[in-house]
């Protein structure tokens, strides 16, 4: 058995022993305890991968190269940390008698199934299987977005099993094209034509008309799960009604693997048409999201949604880099995925611990965190302060590098884009400054909070932000070139 | 082509597609629950037929499993389960207000339109016998995406879904003589994950809005969002139980 297939099997098994104790108290421990063994797996895989370089495993299922062993990283890494958060953060939701035991072992067990599932799409090398895990993650999440039980959580919980199946469906037909179009190059009767390996080799022959009509469908499937405007609607409502590590999770990774799925099919595009058809419509998807949610973040009353709009404004950005194709746009768009991920989920789980703090998800109700509990204000400030592109965060970095590409690509569209990083960060700080600086509302009392994992989110992003480690720019690099075929450095 | 010039078996083939594709006119405009589900199996039922056909026609087996799985979720499992929570939820007789039924079904001869004019460009590239049907599964695809967007009611919403998916499976069917096993499987499996918390979600619906109704799901809405005046008025999410 080869560490990838332990790094999938271990929250499997985890959600599965969760399903049966997942109401005890030791519950938020097991699922810390699956979260350390799942991130050295994934470590000790992706050291293998280091040395070794790209992993096709034995039976060909699962394929491992330099544009997802990161993510899967990241993802155990995040999946980690999100999991010693949801600890004191679920006691405190059972003790207000907001959720049950029989909801608290639900929400155990689905928290380790969704880290399958996502771990799943990221590492398998069929795209059928792809579709599945993604697919997957949905299906884990939507009761807990409904977890509170309240009309608002099911409201959001219904849009969001509607609006994502919907758009998973239209992927999958992608997906069926692609095979469709692999077929008749490949010839019938093989059982690999939809390996990742196999399409990407044989890419060049597959006919342009049926190639171009499943990347419309695949865009708009995977676009969805994504958050592009306007196939966005799900994302706010699932993020502000869920509890707050799945809202941590979703934002931090669900939507950089549907983005991961999106750009492989994206390689596979490329290679057949010989333009930048695909390109140009992720360009335009992506700035048109990035555009319109710097727009919604004003709008917001509760803090959650404002954020998870910050979230749909970064993913827009990122995918444009995609989009924009060129070596600097995809380190820089690579680096982004990384750097968001990392400070979206470290905010949130501040917010969590803010709104737990406040009784209240109301911007205009939660005032005074810094006097109040000076760890949680501070972590927001800077959490916001990071996320807003400031330097020396990396978040700062790789803005700063999809900036400098889209002045060689595009140099009219850096208007749209500095516009849209000003309106974006004064929307964060206009609400921002009286909800961490402001006068507390008397009785106001600290709650139990462990800012360890956003000291460890923050500090990453900040080292980001001065220095990219050796290892993780080779990464980027061979991603790099994997993706456009040119190096960036 | 000359439909006539095709063998038996072919000419099967069209017409129960052709008549697969006549429920989802017929889902379209069936406002009544009860009747919604049995056109669905009914659908379902046709789907395997072609299946089945196309299995004995092509000699592909394995086609045999796509077809029992098609018969297993979308003749039995999925219309029993629905049935039996239409009768749970005391919703049997329910029917949805309809409007403007006629453009509805004018809209879904506009997307099989639609999909036939799609498909003619990818369709002589396939040398398969049951080319001719790709349009077809394109189109109850898109007449499934119609429903779930025209109707308020979760059940018809619901079959809408399962209907597009029959669609996307019945393509995978006609197009390529179906996916690889696996992936058919695992497709079964998340359509079946998805019904069970769909008939979760029932009860949920039920218990919060006492109806199924989705037309006035209202309160997330962006609209709503920016009127600071209801601050007061309702209570804070936090107080919520």
């Amino acid at each position: 058995m080869t560490l990838l297939e332990i790094t999938l099997l271990i929250p499997l098994l985890g959600g599965l022993f969760l399903a049966l104790v997942g109401h005890r108290p030791i519950a938020g421990w097991i699922n810390i305890a699956v979260g350390v063994m799942t991130f050295g797996a994934a470590l000790a895989m992706a050291l293998e991968v280091l040395d070794h370089g790209p992993q096709l495993s034995p039976s060909r299922m699962f394929y491992i190269d330099a544009f997802n062993v990161y993510l899967v990283v990241l993802t155990a890494f995040v999946g980690l940390t999100t999991s010693i958060f949801s600890r004191p953060y679920m006691r405190h939701e059972v003790e207000r008698g907001r959720v049950t035991s029989r909801r608290l072992r639900l929400y155990h067990a689905m928290y380790q199934c969704f880290l399958f599932s996502m771990l799943l799409a990221l590492s398998t090398n069929n795209l059928g299987i792809l579709w599945i895990g993604m697919e997957l993650a949905t299906l884990t999440t939507v009761l807990l977005v409904s977890l509170y039980r309240t009309p608002e959580a099911i409201e959001a919980a219904w849009k969001y099993f509607i609006l994502c199946g919907v758009g998973i469906a239209q992927a999958l037909f992608g997906t069926v094209l692609i095979y469709f179009a692999a077929e008749t190059k490949l010839g019938a009767g093989r059982n690999d034509t939809l390996l990742w390996t196999v399409l990407h080799e044989s890419a060049g022959g597959m006919d342009p008309a049926v190639i171009t009509l499943a990347f419309v469908f695949l865009l708009v499937g995977y676009g969805t799960k994504v958050g592009l405007v306007p196939l966005h609607n799900w994302l706010p409502d699932a993020h502000s009604e869920g509890p707050t590590p799945m809202s941590a999770v979703l934002s931090g990774l669900l939507l950089n693997v549907a983005l991961y799925a999106l750009v492989r099919v994206k390689m596979l595009v490329d290679g057949s048409l010989h333009s930048n058809l695909a390109g140009n419509l992720m360009m335009g998807f992506g700035l048109l999201s990035f555009t319109v949610a710097g727009l919604f973040l004003h709008r917001q009353h509760d803090v959650k949604r404002m954020f998870s709009y910050s979230s749909i404004e970064h993913m827009g950005l990122i995918t444009f880099g995609f989009g924009m194709g060129g070596p600097l746009a995809t380190f820089g768009a690579l680096l982004h995925m990384t750097v968001h991920s990392l400070t979206k989920s470290a905010i949130f789980i501040t917010v969590g611990h803010a709104c737990q703090l406040a009784g209240t998800q109301r911007i205009t109700q939660i005032r005074g965190l810094i006097r109040t509990q000076p760890a949680i204000g501070w972590g927001l400030l800077l959490g916001t302060v990071a996320i807003a592109g400031f330097p020396p965060f990396g978040v700062f970095i790789s803005e700063f590098l999809l900036l400098m590409a889209t002045m060689k690509a595009w140099p009219w569209l850096t208007i749209p884009l500095l516009v849209g990083f000003g309106v974006a960060f004064a929307g964060l700080f206009r609400h921002m400054q009286k909800m961490v600086f402001g006068e507390p509302p008397p009785g106001q009392m600290p709650v139990e909070a462990n800012m360890l994992p956003v000291v460890v989110h923050l500090l990453l992003v900040l080292w980001l932000g001065l220095a990219i480690p050796g290892f993780l720019s080779r990464w980027f690099e061979q991603a790099t070139v994997l993706i456009t075929g040119a190096s960036p450095l | 082509m000359e439909f006539a010039s095709l063998s038996l078996y072919n000419q099967a083939i069209i017409l129960f597609a052709a008549l697969a594709l006549f429920m989802s006119f017929i889902m379209l405009a069936q406002a009544r629950m009860m009747p919604l589900i049995f056109t669905f199996a009914w659908q379902g039922l046709l789907l395997t037929v072609v299946s089945v056909l196309v299995a004995i026609t092509s000699g592909h087996p394995e086609l045999h499993i796509s077809a029992a799985i098609t018969f297993c979720l979308k003749v039995v499992v999925i219309p029993w389960l629905l049935y039996r929570l239409s009768i749970k939820l005391n919703m049997q007789y329910d029917a949805e207000a309809m409007t403007h039924p006629t453009l509805l079904l004018l809209g879904g001869v506009a997307l099989v339109i639609f999909s036939y004019h799609v498909s003619q460009s990818i369709v002589h590239l396939s040398g398969l016998a049951t080319r001719n049907t790709i349009a077809v599964s394109m189109a109850i695809e898109l007449l499934g995406m119609l429903l779930m967007i025209a109707r308020k009611s979760a059940v018809a919403q619901v079959i809408g879904f399962m209907s597009m998916e029959s669609g996307i499976f019945f393509a995978a069917v006609v197009s390529t003589y179906g996916m690889p096993l696996i992936v058919e499987l695992g497709l079964a499996f998340d359509i079946l994950v998805a019904s069970i918390l769909f008939g979760v979600f029932f009860f949920h619906l039920k218990d919060s809005f006492g109806s199924l109704n989705v037309g006035q799901f209202n309160r997330l809405s962006e609209a709503n969002q920016a009127m600071p005046a209801s601050d007061a008025a309702e209570p804070a999410p936090g107080e919520r139980s």
